[in-house]
């Protein structure tokens, strides 16, 4: 999967047009995708909060089911972070996917939205290095405070000893 | 001496306060029996009661969703076993489930049936489990005695097919390891057809008993909202009326041709978790004699060369079977680029696949979501308020498996 071009528009394809997120989302949207029964919305990533928010209060996605990140070094930008949705209501899963550069990432938490992020994203920090703004306590989770590097990370190996 | 009386000065009244007020913190863990793996809670007590909680979980960190990139789609089966050592099939079946999808495979009906009954033998392994370690955890020493009994059966059994008693990698993309040896539904069926009697045993010890009531009852209670928005799934969100599972909303590997039902209660405590996952087992019980009824002839493998080893035989003969078989094992097989992520019911709650593949023979990413994490994240919640006794029970309640929090 590349990622998109600098000059690629919304494009949202017409088995979503129906689909009830996609009012919500819309204005946000830099591509949009139905793949294998799934749906992904890539959003900007400085619209990630308020696009998560209208769609827990509007679109019922009150469950944030997962939030991970992709590494896709060495190409720029250089991480995805995914996020799952869930809504119980319309029984519904949602993908949205924000892509961040790799030179000091950081995107906005929305543990606002969904206290259930805050670990979620703690993991992410932890094993890729991605920084969430306005998060309540970012610290590694899964690694000794003191470790260095970020495991999850394409350009660390997966084994060896440090020299 | 009048002056006494009416001295009401904070030097005497201020050391009274404070020894009432003082908190004391308090590490529990990370080797205590209750939390059933390596966790530490930092709790904050004011006298008997907890003002708050901080789990701290790590400890058992393996670096497994990095290691997946390091080997092939089949290889990498071995490592979901490892995951939740409850829950090992579970595992399996998610991480085969989220790569057939991507592989666009169709899976023969006996191979889905056989599935079936693997996961919900599972599902009564872990759940026998739990039971007899919250009891034990709550002093009802005879329980655990009586659940591994049944778990020593289920043990045998998924001993029999794949000479393992936890590990077993049964599952594979594609279908299953290989057919089940002969005599194994009949082993089956002996074992099954006896359980709900043994759930009846389990019941008389418990249900009604005034300690067990006393140490369970009113227990434990956390809002739906704050389930909800906390990543909490499964037994623990059923008790409190959410009838969500996904075995019947998102049915997979045919649950929708099962006839079983969701347990629910309204209580939202310990006990109430308790009853859905006694009731739960009944259900499991029913939907593995339901597959092994109607258990479908057929293929244990899906019809895929290239993804699936060539039968032995056949490699004598044909020449391509020789080049599939050399080919899969050297290299393995690619898989279309794409992204999926699949969703089941684990014993524990929500447990879901994400699988990223750039096309080759390698997953170019793996995460997985435990349920345990979700439920963990809870703890302190749940905890904030409760007496300190009250937080063995409350963390018994929610079954979680530290391994599957901390991967």
């Amino acid at each position: 999967m590349k990622p998109p071009k600098s000059d690629s528009c919304l494009v949202i394809p017409e088995t979503l047009k129906d689909h009830p997120a996609v009012r919500l989302v819309e204005d946000s949207t830099l591509s949009a995708k139905f793949d294998r029964g799934e749906v992904t919305f890539e959003i900007a990533a400085d619209a990630i909060v308020d696009v998560c928010r209208r769609l827990k209060h509007e679109g019922g996605y009150i469950r944030l089911s997962d939030l991970t990140a992709v590494d896709r070094y060495p190409e720029e930008p250089r991480f995805e972070v995914i996020y799952h949705l869930h809504s119980l209501e319309h029984n519904q899963r949602l993908r949205l996917r924000s892509r961040i550069s790799g030179a000091k990432p950081a995107i906005a938490s929305v543990t606002e939205v969904w206290r259930s992020a805050n670990w979620y994203e703690r993991e992410v920090f932890d094993l890729f290095g991605i920084v969430f703004h306005n998060h309540p306590e970012l610290e590694r989770i899964m690694l000794p405070a003191d470790w260095e590097g970020h495991p999850l990370r394409k350009d660390y190996p997966v084994s060896g000893t440090r020299v | 001496m009048a002056s006494s009386f009416t001295l009401t000065e904070p030097e005497i009244a201020e050391p009274q306060t404070s020894t009432s007020t003082r908190r004391m913190t308090l590490n529990m863990g990370p080797q205590h029996p209750s939390t059933h793996g390596v966790l530490r809670l930092e709790l904050e007590l004011e006298g008997e009661v907890i003002r708050s909680a901080k789990p701290d979980i790590g400890y058992l960190h393996t670096g497994i969703e990095k290691e997946f990139e390091a080997k092939t789609y089949q290889q990498a089966v071995t490592l979901t076993d490892r995951i939740d050592y409850l829950a090992p099939l579970s595992n399996n079946l998610c991480y085969s489930l989220a790569v057939e999808k991507l592989l666009g495979l169709e899976i023969p009906p006996m191979a889905q049936w056989t599935r079936v009954m693997l996961v919900e033998l599972t599902r009564l392994n872990s759940h026998l489990v739990w039971l007899g370690t919250h009891a034990l955890d709550i002093g009802a020493m005879s329980m655990f005695l009586y659940c591994m009994r049944e778990r020593e059966d289920i043990l045998r059994i998924f001993e029999m097919y794949s000479g393992q008693r936890m590990m077993t990698s049964y599952i594979r993309i594609g279908g299953l390891a290989l057919a089940p040896p002969r005599g194994w539904h009949h082993r089956i069926k002996s074992f099954i057809d006896g359980f709900p009697s043994k759930v009846d045993e389990y019941e008389d010890l418990l249900t009604n008993n005034r300690i067990w009531i006393g140490r369970t009852k009113g227990v434990g209670f956390i809002s739906v909202e704050d389930m909800l928005d906390l990543g909490v799934t499964g037994p623990m969100l059923r008790a409190a009326g959410v009838n969500w599972d996904a075995r019947k909303q998102a049915p997979y590997s045919s649950y929708e041709k099962f006839d079983f039902t969701v347990p629910t209660r309204t209580e939202n405590d310990v006990y109430a978790r308790y009853l859905v996952r006694i009731e739960e087992m009944r259900q499991s019980a029913k939907i593995v004699k339901q597959a092994l009824e109607g258990m479908p002839e057929g293929a244990f493998q899906a019809d895929a060369p290239g993804v699936m080893l060539p039968e032995r035989e056949k490699m004598k003969t044909q020449m391509e079977s020789l080049i599939y078989h050399f080919k899969i094992v050297t290299e393995g097989f690619r898989v279309p680029e794409g992204e999926v992520y699949q969703v089941i019911e684990s014993p524990r709650g929500e447990l879901g696949y994400y699988v990223v593949s750039d096309g080759t023979a390698k997953p170019y990413r793996v995460h997985i979501h435990g349920p345990s994490f979700g439920n963990l994240q809870s703890i302190p919640t749940l905890a904030k308020g409760s007496m300190i006794s009250d937080v063995i029970a409350s963390m018994g309640s929610m079954d979680f498996v530290l391994g599957d929090t901390d991967r």
